[in-house]
């Protein structure tokens, strides 16, 4: 079964949430020197909720396509909902199944996240 | 010429994977049935210590566990079976040497010299050999072609104790001129110890350490058709000799007292613990299976496929695909590393793996190589006895479906 389905190419191709926020709460950056996947990440939070989130950065179209899903998912929730997110939420929001190898590529986006919250 | 479809039947794991494009030689190789064969014999025949039981089945497994260290000498062209050190891969190997002789012989204001080529474990040891004892650490370059640049001369000096080299580079596929620069690097510092990581020429191409007439050469069991978890140190025996023991402990002592501790000669001297005996004893297989082939024939076969894979990718992508190191194929191994228009490396391996074709991504432990070359990361393919043109035209197709999805 490919790991390249329509929604993940969809969002690799035209990320959601791209770019930066200029007023921001915090921002973080994650990078995974084995591949060269970089992800800087910005979030805005307003009454314990997340206003906006934006990342910016190179990667695989997995780590991209993570992000983008992630940030799209992650905005308006509750902060204090989103520190239970983990490898299983991740893997659950793709809908695909990696192997121990490229699983590093989804948890990219959602290490940068926890940086922030 | 070899008949690649023919060897391929010798290799089990075609049966338990049908289509497999195995193209990764150059991180692990496969194992032929001779060399599986051998590991089990010993777990069901004579499976036993070694050295120390004075019963049948460890006097068999003694024999021939050393039957496989005169192979190994003979494979590479060693003085004596006494030079050839079994370890668990050329990582150790190489480390054994920085530990066991660096220490002994570095002094502050020496100096290493290696090459921004290394895979990481001919680079790191020698990195933090240099930051322990206060030596200066020297990095050859490359030019854009993947050869070493550098004027020796102005280089090497007699502060120069140790000179590190890789034969074949696991990136570039540069086959270096090893014995010219050895010459060299000795003419200008008669003391300089010379250590070449033989990991990616050993399983490729036939070896004479007299002839190149360097001072250690280390190499893998496991990319040479042979089981994982054995590595072979050789080394002239009065070096050997001389050096500290790695680890201390049982088989590698002549004598233990209360307050002191005699150790045995090499190699024994180095071979601290009960060895990986089965993988050792089967590794003489693999020899044997090379041999058998014969080295010039899998050097012209893997030169010949690796033409036709250069000439195809060129054609069927042009400039789309960026091979990296030489482009003359005399002085390139098996191996091509490359990058494909800006597609990430890792999204273009998982492509090719749905359809059965194994290939690595990443900066394959070189990363100063890779830093070099201005790259994250890149492909590569690497080719073997078992590899046929067939395989490169099944990569073509690949590469043709990557382009399609991203």
């Amino acid at each position: 079964m490919t790991i390249y389905t329509e929604i993940i190419l969809d969002h690799f191709e035209n990320p959601r949430n791209r770019g930066f926020i200029v007023n921001s709460t915090k921002s973080c950056h994650v990078s995974n020197p084995l591949c060269g996947d970089k992800i800087n990440m910005a979030i805005k939070v307003d009454k314990e909720k997340v206003a906006d989130i934006k990342f910016e950065g190179a990667g695989c179209a997995i780590s991209t396509a993570a992000a983008s899903m992630l940030t799209e998912y992650v905005k308006g929730r509750k902060v204090a909902d989103l520190k239970k997110l983990n490898q299983k939420s991740m893997i659950k929001l793709l809908g695909i199944e990696l192997g121990v190898n490229r699983i590093k590529c989804a948890l990219l986006p959602l290490e940068a996240l926890h940086k922030l919250i | 010429m070899i008949d690649s479809k023919k060897i391929k039947k010798d290799f089990p794991i075609f049966d338990s994977n049908p289509g497999l494009v195995y193209l990764d030689s150059t991180a692990t190789s496969l194992k032929p049935h001779s060399v599986i064969n051998k590991i089990s014999e010993y777990y069901s025949k004579y499976s036993s210590n070694i050295f120390r039981g004075v019963y049948r089945i460890s006097e068999r497994a003694t024999e021939e566990f050393e039957e496989t260290r005169e192979v190994v000498a003979k494979f590479i062209g060693a003085k004596s079976r006494e030079e050839i050190v079994f370890t668990r891969n050329t990582t150790e190997s190489i480390n054994l040497v920085a530990y066991s002789l660096g220490r002994q012989v570095m002094r502050e204001g020496d100096e290493i010299l290696t090459t921004v080529m290394e895979h990481h474990s001919n680079f790191v040891p020698w990195q933090v050999l240099t930051s322990e004892t206060g030596a200066i650490f020297k990095i050859l370059d490359i030019n854009d072609d993947g050869y070493l640049i550098g004027d020796l001369d102005r280089i090497i000096t007699n502060k120069t104790k140790i000179l590190a080299l890789t034969y074949v580079s696991n990136v570039l596929s540069t086959i270096n001129p090893v014995k010219e620069i050895i010459a060299k690097a000795k003419a200008i510092n008669p003391e300089i110890i010379t250590v070449v990581d033989a990991a990616q020429a050993v399983p490729h191409m036939e070896i004479n350490v007299l002839d190149l007439d360097c001072d250690f050469l280390v190499f893998s069991s496991h990319k040479m058709l042979g089981p994982t978890g054995v590595g072979v140190l050789w080394g002239k025996y009065e070096l050997l000799d001389r050096m500290f023991p790695f680890m201390y402990g049982g088989e590698m002592i002549s004598e233990v007292y209360l307050d002191q501790t005699k150790f045995k000669k090499p190699p024994h001297k180095f071979e601290a613990g009960t060895p990986a005996i089965a993988e050792v004893i089967a590794l003489k297989e693999a020899i044997k299976y090379l041999n058998r082939i014969g080295l010039q024939n899998i050097r012209a076969h893997e030169e010949d496929v690796v033409k036709y894979a250069i000439d195809r990718l060129g054609k069927a992508f042009g400039d789309k695909i960026r091979i990296i190191g030489p482009k003359d194929l005399n002085t390139r191994g098996g191996i091509i590393a490359f990058n494909f228009e800006d597609y990430h490396a890792h999204d273009v391996a998982s492509i090719l793996d749905e359809d059965n074709i194994a290939v690595r991504a990443g900066n394959h432990c070189a990363m100063p190589l890779h830093k070099k070359l201005g790259i994250a990361a890149s492909l590569r393919a690497s080719y073997y006895i078992y590899n046929g043109k067939e395989d490169v035209d099944i990569l073509v197709s690949g590469l043709k479906k990557v382009q399609k999805l991203l």
